[in-house]
């Protein structure tokens, strides 16, 4: 009882710390806000405004009705270009597609000669190179089924395939983003901001004040964990309620309570991380190296940016360390697929396992680590 | 001597104000030229600032003030006048490189003033002979002792033979030997540069005896001015200390009764402390050397020495904050031992650095602390109102600690100390920069708290007068006990006048014993002094080449340059990292992005279960793109599948699908695919209709259809740069690009920020460097490791992630350097607009790396992007760098291709430069 005293007075002048600083303050409000917003607005779809041309050698009705065909948002207004220009235009990345339209093709679409359409793809962007190619394919074939049929009759073929998106109908893609921004900055923060903490009362040398009372370690780690941990879920929360439900607004299929429940466990995992970091790391260059290295994994390799199945195998088994990705199935799946406890269970206790041992191993290298500092 | 053509300094009507308090108030007042200038006064009366002030680091706010005669508000007349001025800050080797050693410090200092090489070396060899340096100049200034600190930053003043020398209390926390040498040498200075005015502060009164002129401060004004003896005349004072008081207004004079100390009375009985061959060693260094020593309970035992001889050390290990090497340290009969909270509860501890909470206020640090000893409420509220009685506290209740004078807080610190009423009081250098007024006050508390209520109390000390009043005192010097009995056996014992006499003769006994050690720190034998004095003057000197040239000097930037890898170098951990961390980020991210979408979990809900259906399904199976899961039996199941993520695709195919399709019905299979993702939906649906499309292709050709003459036309993607479409020739050329901005930005901004924290920023503030050359000089060192870091990760990115470099290395590697220098300016930025390392490292990540990865085109193209999202790609450096790295890898462009990036990228660099430098001001606030 009187350890979690302690710990409540503690975290109480933890939350004072923070606050009373006008740069942390602004930077972690722009970081649930502007930040969330401008990621998640800027990553639309996949393909979006697509930069493509044409080289028409047709000139005919059908070559023309292909290119208006290819209209924002998926692409630009395509530009016509010479045959020559492609190479060039394509080094320099004016386009990302070129259509070629060879001549006589709408006389040889009508003869049934089966012209052939080539389409440059700059495949240095891998997503997009696939997803434009066929959507590019699917343009031109509909417009010529048209000229050859004169009418928006479709073909009709023995089976018929209906593809629906289940949790996301039509696809929006701000969705997925606007999330993943929020798991990546709750994951950077806590951890700077709670390393940072124990760094700074070094520097300060009030942590050395703390260590001659009768303060255990675990106190002390604690009260910072769960103070920091507690101002990023609180920012986490209104960013949840104000940006992304109100003003992106985003739906959240599953319980907000189990939200919040994950959210708090994952915290504590990655407060224990940026602790561990601080208790590690000797000068601040030093934190802030290691920072880097543990923060660019964790936001990038987490599940967001690639989902995890699709990771090499010999990173799959990395990654399983990182909490960050036991949280971004657990939020994917209550936030889009409206899963409760009995599914998410496994997540939630893989991220309290990993969060106790980052803590107990700050706990364990807490003394040693002030006694070297001098 | 007094009088002297014109003043070195006039100041008239000058006042500075940090946020509301006037630290400099309303001053008017004309310094002498030519003498040794005294400034007195207690701590935080405005004499650091005043000097800071004339001495040009400090911009002024109002009023008017000449230096050397001219205005320096004026720039250019700070320009001509800097070389001549000498500035040393306040506190031990403020503005020495704690990692450079001795010969470097000077060596740089000499640089900034621009001399040659070979005037460098005969300066250096001069100054340290006579100061006693010249063995030491391989030692880094960090492992000094305080003394010799002291003696390093008066050489590297004087490197550039100053008119006026401007010492900032250059002896507080020096051991009286130290500080007996220091002023002979000041004063051998002064006999051969008599032209040399100086100017000092001090806390010591005695010291201020042998000063020319005084200046006594108080509150930010001067009190008054004038010969030590005409002061001690104007008051009828004996000494200056009481000469000092009596200048006060009344109000601050305090009681000025003579603090009594009871005796000790002599209980016996077990000792409260009690330390055994206490040793402590830092690597090779050997902090505390077999220490041992007993205090019995109810006395007040000093610790005296100079900084740095080991007090703090060892009242660590007794406390149980640092582990001991060797020996043995028990407290109250107990062990010491780092978990035992019982102990602790007995003692309070005050450590040296002021360790309160500076954002909570004066009642809110006094309840933190009576909550955390577990105080009752009432309990609490009855200490805190005896504690702020008794410590008159009270009207400073609800102020800041923070803002709180030095006195004050010193009493704020004892009185959390002893908020639990503690047994033992342990008190590291408590009065260290008080005002000997509140000095006296505070020992009154002292005296109460151990003849009263009967506390041990352990303080340490560098006060000679403070020191007297213990019960017993122990002398340290370089981390052993010299000696310890009561303070006036020692007196007697050694025959002298004073302790502080009797320190120095136990000082210059240690030193006898062992002057052959080169571990000796102030190992000057008394005769060196004269006889260097006359080597001062022998030697003849080139003139000094301050006044040549005030424009932008290359070799005062690569002094810079030098001094940073100096830095670098000697912390080889941070190297490691930088270098072998952006390594292992390259493999980890280069293979763990994949773009590729693959193995997709799916499942099949088969209502039919006809050959039909299964021919349906076959076109899945076996596919590198999907994997296939158990097979669901219910709609439900497939709900809760995609819902535990337990499978991300579901074909459903409809009870009937094989008669319906015999009968050319048009059956229709469902794909339900889950859309969190929706980069991966999009995908996932571009697999389904292929596959599809496949199979209708399929059966076609079993009816006797050949399919491919159906369509009326043929499609011929063509994937350029890029055939086989694998993401890593994407992400390969990418990620370095991420690694090349942060770790540079990073590793600046902290290299910068620690130069304003430590305060070593000083030396640009009060020497001759331009804006440019301290940013561009700091900045090479950082550009040099990101170049070698680029080499490290373009080979890797050849050789181990196999994606070779089709196009321009020369193109690519001159992106890199402009792209580099942007990385390290914005550091730059970063670093002057904010005031701590925590903050330049906190704002540098949470700024570059959201942009980097999502608004560069890492994974999507910064053209396809919208909005806030679209223009900061625009504006980052990392986006014309990935476009670059990509198109001189995969695209293979020639250096005349890449030249558009290139430009873009070389405008970053001086852009940010420029806008730091405006940040940046050559003058402290």
């Amino acid at each position: 009882m009187k350890t979690w005293i302690n710990i409540f007075w503690l975290g109480i002048k933890e939350l004072r710390s923070v606050f009373s600083d006008l740069v942390m303050v602004i930077l972690i409000i722009y970081s649930f806000s502007l930040a969330i917003y401008s990621q998640a607005t800027a990553t639309s779809e996949s393909v979006n405004n697509a930069s493509i041309a044409i080289v028409d050698e047709d000139h005919s009705t059908l070559s023309r009705a292909i290119a208006n065909a290819l209209y924002p948002p998926y692409f630009k207004t395509p530009e016509l270009i010479s045959p020559a220009e492609i190479d060039a235009s394509m080094d320099l990345d004016r386009f990302m597609f070129v259509v070629q339209i060879p001549p006589q093709f709408e006389e040889d679409v009508r003869r049934g000669r089966q012209p052939s359409v080539q389409i440059d793809i700059d495949a240095t962007a891998v997503t997009q190179a696939s997803l434009g190619n066929s959507y590019i394919q699917n343009i031109v074939v509909d417009e010529v089924n048209h000229f050859i049929n004169r009418s928006d009759e479709t073909t009709v073929y023995p089976v018929t395939l209906v593809q629906r998106r289940a949790f996301n109908p039509n696809g929006t893609g701000m969705w997925f983003g606007a999330i993943n921004a929020l798991i990546n900055q709750i994951s950077m923060i806590t951890i700077i901001l709670t390393g940072a903490a124990l760094l700074r009362e070094r520097e300060h040398g009030t942590i050395e004040h703390l260590l001659v009372m009768p303060l255990s370690s675990f106190q002390i780690v604690m009260s910072k964990v769960l103070a920091n941990g507690l101002i990023i879920l609180v920012a986490f929360s209104l960013s949840m309620l104000i940006v992304v439900e109100t003003i992106l607004d985003v739906p959240i299929s599953g319980s907000r309570f189990l939200l919040v429940g994950g959210t708090t466990i994952y915290l504590f995992a990655a407060a224990a991380i940026g602790i561990f970091l601080g208790t590690i790391a000797r000068t601040m260059a030093q934190f802030a190296l290691l920072m880097i290295m543990v923060i660019i994994p964790i936001t990038m390799l987490s599940g967001g940016l690639t989902p995890i199945e699709s990771q090499p195998e010999i990173i799959q088994p990395v990654t399983w360390f990182l909490p960050s990705r036991h949280y971004m199935s657990f939020a994917q799946a209550v936030i889009f697929r409206g899963a409760d406890i009995t599914i998410i269970w496994p997540q939630l206790l893989i991220m309290i396992g990993l969060g106790s041992i980052f803590f107990s191993a700050s706990l364990g290298l807490f003394r040693r680590s002030i006694a070297v500092s001098r | 001597m007094a009088e002297q053509d014109r003043p070195i300094a006039r100041i008239q009507g000058v006042t500075h104000s940090y946020k509301k308090v006037h630290a400099v108030d309303d001053i008017t007042l004309d310094i002498p030229s030519g003498l040794m200038v005294g400034l007195l006064g207690p701590d935080g009366v405005g004499k650091s600032t005043l000097m800071g002030l004339i001495s040009g680091a400090r911009k002024l706010q109002k009023g008017h003030l000449e230096v050397l005669g001219g205005d320096m508000t004026s720039v250019d007349h700070r320009k001509t006048v800097g070389p001549g001025i000498a500035y040393m800050p306040q506190g031990l080797g403020k503005n020495l490189y704690a990692e450079l050693s001795v010969e470097e410090n000077l060596d740089f200092f000499g640089k900034l003033f621009g001399q040659s090489t070979s005037e460098r070396k005969t300066r250096i060899e001069r100054l340290t002979k006579a100061t006693g340096l010249h063995p030491f100049l391989s030692r880094p200034a960090g492992k000094l002792s305080g003394g010799m600190k002291q003696k390093l930053g008066l050489c590297c003043s004087l490197i550039h033979d100053p008119d006026l020398l401007i010492l900032d209390e250059p002896t507080t926390g020096v051991d009286p030997l130290s500080r007996r040498q220091f002023w002979a040498l000041i004063a051998t200075i002064r006999k051969e540069r008599p032209n040399m005015s100086v100017l000092v502060s001090t806390a010591y009164m005695d010291e201020a005896e042998g000063f020319d002129w005084l200046v006594a401060m108080d509150a930010g004004q001067v009190l008054d001015t004038g010969t030590p003896e005409s002061l001690k005349e104007k008051t009828g004072a004996e000494d200056l200390e009481a000469a000092f008081v009596r200048l006060l207004p009344e109000s601050k004079r305090g009681d000025m009764s003579e603090l009594v100390i009871p005796p000790l009375e002599e209980k016996g009985g077990e000792p409260a402390i009690v330390a055994k061959n206490l040793t402590r060693r830092f690597g090779d260094f050997t902090a505390v050397d077999n220490v041992s020593f007993e205090i019995q309970a109810g006395e007040i035992f000093g610790f005296l020495g100079s900084n740095g001889c080991g007090k703090t050390t060892t009242m660590k290990m007794l406390t149980g904050l640092l582990p001991v090497s060797e020996g043995e340290a028990y407290l109250f009969g107990h062990s010491v031992n780092a978990d035992d909270l019982e102990t602790r509860k007995r003692v309070g501890f005050m450590t040296q650095a002021f360790s309160l909470y500076g954002e909570l206020s004066v009642e809110q640090n006094l309840k933190l602390h009576a909550r955390l000893f577990h105080l009752t409420p009432e309990k609490t509220a009855e200490r805190i109102n005896t504690l702020v009685e008794r410590f008159s506290l009270r009207e400073h209740l609800g102020v800041l600690a923070s803002s709180l004078p030095l006195g004050i807080r010193q009493r704020l610190s004892l009185a959390v100390a002893v908020i639990h009423e503690p047994e033992m009081l342990i008190l590291d250098e408590p009065t260290s920069g008080v005002d000997p007024i509140a000095r006296d006050g505070f020992w009154e508390l002292l005296v109460e708290l151990s003849r009263k209520d009967k506390v041990t109390i352990f303080i340490s000390t560098h006060f000679m007068n403070e020191a007297l009043r213990c019960d017993r005192i122990s002398l340290m010097h370089a981390g052993r006990v010299l000696v310890y009995d009561e303070p006036k056996h020692l007196v007697e014992a050694k025959g002298a006048a004073s302790l502080e006499e009797a320190f120095i003769g136990y000082l210059e006994d240690a030193i006898g014993d062992k002057s052959d050690e080169a571990n000796n720190d102030s190992a000057i034998p008394a005769t060196s002094l004269a006889e260097t004095a006359v080597g001062l003057s022998d030697v003849e000197l080139p003139q000094s080449s301050e006044t040549k040239k005030q424009g932008f000097s290359l070799n005062r930037l690569l002094a810079y340059s030098y001094r940073e890898i100096m830095e670098v170098m000697r912390d080889p951990v941070r190297m490691a990292f930088a270098f072998l961390g952006s390594s292992l980020l390259l493999i980890v991210i280069a293979y763990g992005i994949s773009l590729d979408v693959e193995d997709l979990t799916y499942a099949a809900l088969d209502n039919d279960k006809t050959p039909e259906s299964r021919e349906y399904l076959s076109n899945f199976e076996g596919s590198r793109y999907f994997s296939e899961q158990p097979a669901l039996t219910s709609k439900e199941e497939l709900e809760r599948r995609l819902k535990s993520n337990d499978i991300t695709l579901a074909i459903e195919i409809p009870p009937g699908f094989g008669r319906d399709l015999k009968k050319g019905e048009t059956p229709s299979v469902s794909a339900w695919i889950d859309g969190a993702n929706t980069t991966r939906a999009g995908t996932i649906a571009g697999y389904v209709s292929g596959a599809h499309i496949h199979y209708l292709t399929q059966l076609a050709t079993n009816a006797g259809v050949d399919a491919s003459a159906v369509s009326k036309v043929t499609l011929e993607p063509r994937y350029r740069y890029n055939p086989s479409f694998e993401t890593i020739y994407s992400m390969g050329p990418k990620t370095p690009a991420m690694l090349l901005l942060l770790f540079p930005a990073i590793l600046m901004a902290v290299s910068m920020a620690r130069e304003k924290e430590i305060g070593t920023i000083t030396n640009f503030y009060v020497t001759p460097t331009s804006r440019f050359e301290f940013l561009l000089g700091k900045q090479l060192p950082y550009i040099a490791i990101g170049i070698v870091n680029f080499i490290i990760l373009t080979l890797l990115v050849v050789f181990l992630l196999d994606v070779p470099l089709k196009g321009s290395l020369l193109g690519l590697s001159l992106g890199a350097l402009f792209y580099i220098f942007a990385a390290t300016s914005f550091g730059l930025l970063i670093s002057t607009v904010t005031k701590s390392q925590v903050a330049a490292v906190f704002a540098t990540a949470i700024l570059s790396i959201m942009p980097t990865i999502n608004f560069s085109g890492l994974v999507q193209p910064t053209s396809t992007m919208e909005g806030g999202g679209h223009l900061i790609g625009l504006l980052w450096p990392a986006t014309y760098y990935m476009h670059l790295s990509v198109a001189a890898f995969t695209k293979g462009l020639s250096f005349s291709e890449l030249m558009g990036d290139i430009l873009l990228l070389a405008v970053f660099g001086p852009i940010l430069v420029i806008i730091a430098a405006t940040f940046l001001k050559k003058q402290e606030a």
